[in-house]
């Protein structure tokens, strides 16, 4: 307890407001998270969820409110957060031309680490087979492998990890994420589905919506 | 998957230390280079269309003017030099595309490496298999249109450099265009007229040569242009991809 107390938390939001083409998505979103926990980021389609992981990364720059990374604010301290960031969006970052083990090889992984995080999320007589020639779900667990290489950074940015994947893929995922948690790291995800977590935090974007439904506001 | 058996429970080695606070790194620019040139090898219909535009257009150009050696000789150069740079533009299109859908071209915006290294390695594959091929097949066309001898040699130094500096540029205008679904005419709006420098010396070195003149000026005027563009063009594709995927 002493432990993660007297750390500063890796991430915090302070009154975060996010829009998205002059539409105000949520606003006054107050969050903290620490080593060792987990964020599930809830809400309807077209909440926001996608907009929040962006604009956490830097690849939206569309808020008002402030994003520290260990107490200094975000622009400032991308690169730092960068380095210690692995984020698997919507478009989960496989490239369809390249094998499963290519694919994490230029994620920087040895063969013997892809080779042992494709066996992990059972893509075992895979891993020389062109991705394009795999399914949804088979592509989906490429880019979930990066999460089982060894060396992993601290900070998880997940997006609808879960989706597309079946039973023992979720509860294969569960138990990565909760050893993830176990060594000090933090998950942030966005799921339509209860995450089976110890430490696990729910926002509801829905509680954050602006006052007026669909407000515009000026630039 | 039949199970959630041992296998899937957190592997034995996962302690704190394995959570190393060693910075992590992206992928390397030769990295970049071989997977970039893997994937285009293996997308060979990529690398055959340019090409086959640029050889069918210019073996219709005799039967569109008529066959006669003086009028040709005259064309040559500067056809020859528009082929390559359409042929250019038109791969320059998807130059970023698969990637933005991909989602890699986000990875790699997140890379702690600068970007600058991702888009030089994607356009050095480009002018590998695009700029290149058609710079050495230019003397076969040239010898088609009836190109005075004196211009070989030129026509070939001038389109390795040109062709280089046309993919470099064309990246910009591929990185600002990557977010829209059909960016065809608008890309080439972008793209020519920082294309025009380039194919001004190009087919001005060529008439130089098969003139008799001494062509050294334009060829050392279109490394210039080169060196420019390899020090900037892909500094601004950078910028212009980094805006692209903002939203």
């Amino acid at each position: 307890m002493s432990a993660t107390a007297s750390s500063s938390p890796l991430i915090q939001l302070r009154r975060l407001s996010c829009e998205r083409d002059g539409r105000c998505l949520f606003a006054g979103l107050d969050l903290e998270l620490g080593a060792g926990k987990a964020v599930q980021v809830e809400g309807a389609n077209g909440s926001g969820k996608t907009t929040l992981l962006r604009t956490l990364i830097g690849s939206a720059s569309d808020y008002r409110g402030e994003i520290l990374w260990r107490g200094e604010p975000l622009p400032r301290a991308l690169p730092q957060m960068r380095s210690a960031l692995l984020y698997i969006g919507h478009q989960a970052g496989v490239r369809r031309g390249l094998t499963p083990l290519e694919n994490l090889a230029w994620y920087g992984a040895t063969e013997d680490e892809a080779l042992a995080a494709l066996e992990q999320v059972d893509l075992y007589g895979f891993e020389y087979s062109p991705c394009q020639q795999l399914s949804a779900g088979q592509n989906r667990r490429v880019a979930l492998a990066r999460l089982y290489l060894p060396n992993a950074p601290q900070l998880w940015i997940l997006d609808e990890p879960l989706a597309a994947l079946d039973v023992a893929g979720v509860s294969s995922l569960q138990g990565q994420m909760a050893c993830h948690l176990g060594r000090g790291g933090a998950i942030l995800f966005t799921s339509h589905q209860p995450v089976a977590l110890a430490n696990l935090q729910h926002v509801d974007l829905a509680d954050y919506a602006p006052a007026g439904e669909g407000e515009y506001v000026h630039a | 998957m039949s199970t959630p058996d041992t296998r899937h429970l957190p592997p034995v080695s996962a302690t704190p230390a394995d959570l190393s606070p060693r910075e992590r790194r992206g992928p390397g620019f030769g990295a970049l280079l071989q997977t970039e040139l893997r994937l285009a090898l293996r997308r060979r219909s990529d690398i055959a269309n340019p090409l086959l535009f640029f050889v069918t257009v210019l073996a219709l150009l005799p039967l569109g003017v008529g066959p006669e050696p003086g009028l040709l000789a005259r064309l040559a150069p500067g056809m020859i030099w528009v082929m390559a740079l359409l042929a250019t533009l038109l791969s320059q299109e998807s130059l970023f595309r698969s990637d933005f859908e991909d989602g890699s071209l986000e990875q790699l915006t997140l890379s702690p490496q600068p970007l600058y290294f991702g888009v030089l390695a994607k356009v050095a594959v480009h002018w590998l298999v695009t700029g290149l091929p058609l710079a050495l097949l230019s003397p076969l066309l040239g010898l088609m249109l009836n190109l005075p001898a004196a211009g070989y040699a030129c026509l070939l130094l001038s389109l390795l450099l040109g062709t280089a500096s046309l993919s470099l540029i064309g990246a910009v205008g591929a990185g600002l265009t990557v977010a829209l679904r059909r960016p065809g005419l608008l890309l080439a709006l972008i793209v020519m007229p920082l294309y025009v420098p380039v194919l001004i010396f190009g087919t001005g070195a060529v008439q130089a040569a098969v003139d008799g003149y001494a062509y050294s000026v334009q060829l050392a005027i279109l490394a210039a242009l080169l060196a420019a563009a390899a020090a900037l063009a892909p500094l601004a594709a950078a910028g212009a991809i980094r805006i692209s995927t903002d939203s």
